[in-house]
């Protein structure tokens, strides 16, 4: 058996390296991860002009083989053959961006003295033509010795003749590697090709310093982020309406077509319960998740997100964090997953580790289904004035409270468990670049691929579980369904640990679930006050009405202060399992957020019982 | 005329004349030296951070890097003559 070529993409970050990668594989990718490493492996296949397929693996951006982050020793290891889960590449195709040459050509250089067959990908010529650069690729190819090709990877240009490179490229055996050469000696070459082969002509246009004047502007900075900031989880309440309108449309469908066309019993109440409204319930947040995600990855793509971390670099030192740790933790507004992976690009391991551990503190949207149902059912909906609604600001407490605790978090554990010596803040500014559609549409179709199949898979075996916990052993006459079950027996002993921070028998239940996965509770409350009733009352009561009768005030404010404390995901705490290599740290920051989550959830409960609420 | 990077004025032209390696702790200098701070490089203050300028970001070749005041000073810097 002959096995497909493979071609690792290597680039400096922002040389456009994912944005060719994406031309050259289409939506035809795989996104896997590295084995002990939370890397993302992005990889897919092209076929070449004479029909042979070869295997393209997109690596995580690194300026300089000396790695200084976990995602820059994954390229480095990769091209090195020393990458375990990877083989050594066949080929390599070096992207590099044509306005930055005596920066990116380092690295190249690097690369290129390894010895691989390679290609060179001379990208964004469209930028330096109008900035006044004029690159000789003939030159450019003579210095490098290696093929390099003039392209612009977002209009398809030089798409044909890349392919044709690397069909050569790939039947080439590798060239005796370059004696390893000093950094600074590679440095000056790669400075001195540079120039020799750039032709400098007109003025340069410096439109990313034009919107930087503004956009970092004293005042006029932190105002813009603000409306940003807002915009976006306004956007995400907003835009979201109507689509989660359809998704709960088609759920109700769903569940009236079970109901009319099987009979009453054990399976149909397994399916419109434990299958449908489970998998429905959190399947109803796609909408929210996609268009954080949309903001998230608009805000990365066209540069903004570097800017938003400069101008957050004061605050964050202040908890002895960087702007650094500032990405990781807005995206943790949509999962903390993709957070903690984000991490990766910190280079001091202290603060990296610092920013994993207080990750699952920002909202993500997998509590947006429980702060909803619970708000929207105990809170009352009145105009506190200004048109500002009493619901929406409890929501925004909610937010501003578990950011409050992540900076607070971090302020003591950079003073305790995670000490180290003070580092700067040391950052490349990409220049503006406006977003393409076909990236973003790639990248969300990832990320809703992600969710759908947590959404299938643990929420829907938890839910089945919990399910059957409840039905079973069916009640003896005169005894309810739920003091019968088996999950009513282990949420009874629970109890006793959450009844003084205000927690009924029915909320320990939905927490058990709820440890896999949050947004589980929804479904969990749904099936545990739904064993008692019949299927008709079920679909004509909705829960939330039914937790107004049950549940006080005090109990739903604690209700809500637990999840924004509490770490309560199996994949968070799995993510951070391998990104910290061992149990110590995940326990550790299971056992301080719970901690934390009880403390609060119970000040919460007691103020507000003696507040008379 | 030498200066540190720190007190460079905005929007003047320099060079980099010197860098203290030893002030910096061993990641921060690695990451410089990554992005391409040497001796020799035309260096440009462009914007500071609200509240009290730092971070600070600067232009270093073709690439605008962001720095705190604190690495910015274990770089000394040469006006270009106008």
């Amino acid at each position: 058996m002959t096995t497909i070529p493979l071609v690792a993409v290597v680039g400096n970050p922002n040389a456009g390296k994912s944005a060719l990668f994406n031309m050259l594989t289409g939506a035809r990718q795989k996104v896997g991860n590295y084995p002990g490493v939370t890397v993302e492996r992005h990889s897919g296949r092209v076929s070449l002009a004479d029909g042979r397929p070869i295997e393209l693996v997109d690596l995580p951006g690194a300026y300089s083989l000396d790695a200084s982050s976990p995602d820059e020793e994954v390229t480095r290891d990769v091209v090195l053959g020393r990458q375990e889960g990877e083989r050594l590449p066949d080929a390599v195709l070096i992207v590099l961006d044509a306005t930055n040459l005596d920066n990116h050509l380092r690295f190249a250089l690097q690369v290129i003295g390894l010895g691989h067959p390679t290609v060179v990908a001379l990208n964004m010529v469209d930028l330096a033509k109008r900035d006044g650069l004029t690159i000789d690729t003939e030159r450019l190819a003579a210095e490098l010795g290696a093929p390099v090709i003039e392209t612009v990877a977002v209009r398809r240009r030089g798409l044909d003749a890349i392919k044709e490179a690397l069909a050569s490229a790939v039947t080439l055996g590798c060239k005796a590697a370059r004696p390893e050469e000093n950094f600074t000696g590679v440095q000056r070459r790669a400075r001195a090709i540079a120039k020799a082969a750039t032709n400098e002509t007109g003025t340069t246009r410096r439109s990313t310093q034009q919107i930087d004047k503004i956009v970092l502007h004293p005042v006029l900075g932190p105002i813009i982020f603000a409306t940003l900031m807002f915009l976006m989880f306004q956007a995400v309440f907003a835009w979201s309406e109507a689509p989660i309108g359809w998704i709960e449309a088609a759920i109700a469908w769903a569940q009236g077509l079970v109901i009319n066309t099987m009979p009453a019993g054990f399976l149909r109440s397994l399916l419109i319960d434990g299958v449908i409204g489970g998998v429905g319930a959190v399947v109803v947040f796609l909408p929210q998740i996609l268009i954080l995600f949309l903001f998230i990855m608009l805000l990365e793509t066209t540069g903004y997100m570097v800017r938003a971390a400069f101008l957050m670099d004061r605050l964050m030192a202040k908890a002895g964090l960087s702007g650094h740790a500032f990405i990781p933790l807005l995206s943790s507004f949509a999962c903390a997953i993709p957070g903690i992976m984000a991490t990766r690009t910190i280079e001091d391991p202290q603060q990296r580790l610092t920013t994993i551990l207080i990750a699952p503190l920002m909202t993500c949207s997998a509590r947006l289904p429980v702060y909803a149902l619970i708000i929207g059912a105990l809170i009352p909906n009145r105009d506190v004035g200004a048109g500002i609604g009493l619901q929406g600001l409890v929501m925004f407490g909610l937010y501003l409270m578990g950011i409050l605790g992540a900076l607070v978090a971090g302020t003591i554990l950079r003073r305790t468990v995670t000490k180290g010596a003070p580092r700067g803040f040391i950052m490349e500014m990409p220049k503006y670049q406006a977003p393409h559609v076909r990236d973003i549409v790639i990248g969300l179709w990832q990320r809703s691929m992600i969710f759908l199949k947590r959404a299938g898979g643990i929420i829907l075996v938890s839910t089945i579980i919990l399910w059957a916990l409840l039905s079973y052993p069916q009640p003896r006459p005169g005894e309810s369904a739920l003091d019968a079950s088996i999950a009513g027996k282990i949420a009874s002993g629970l109890e006793v640990v959450v009844a003084p921070i205000g927690f009924n028998r029915e909320i320990a239940l939905a927490l058990i679930p709820a440890m896999a996965a949050r947004e589980v509770a929804v479904a969990a409350l749904a099936t545990a006050y739904s064993v008692e009733s019949d299927d008709e009352a079920l679909v004509e009561q909705s829960l939330g009405e039914r937790l107004q009768g049950r549940w006080s005030l005090p109990t739903a404010l604690a209700f809500l202060i637990w999840f924004v404390f509490a770490p309560q995901c199996l994949s968070t705490v799995a993510v951070t399992r391998r990104e910290t290599n061992g149990w110590r740290w995940p326990l550790f920051m299971l056992g301080y957020l719970f901690i934390l989550a009880y403390l609060a959830a119970g000040a919460t409960f007691w103020i507000a019982t003696a507040a008379g609420l | 005329m030498r200066l540190t990077l720190d007190q460079l004025g905005f929007d003047t032209p320099a060079t980099v004349a010197a860098i203290d390696w030893p002030a910096l702790s061993e990641g921060d200098a690695k990451r410089l030296r990554n992005l391409g701070v040497d001796e020799g490089v035309a260096v440009e203050a462009l914007h500071g951070a609200p509240f009290g300028r730092d971070p600070l970001a600067i232009r270093i070749g073709r690439m605008q890097i962001a720095l705190r005041l604190a690495q910015a000073r274990a770089i000394s810097v040469e006006p270009t003559a106008p």
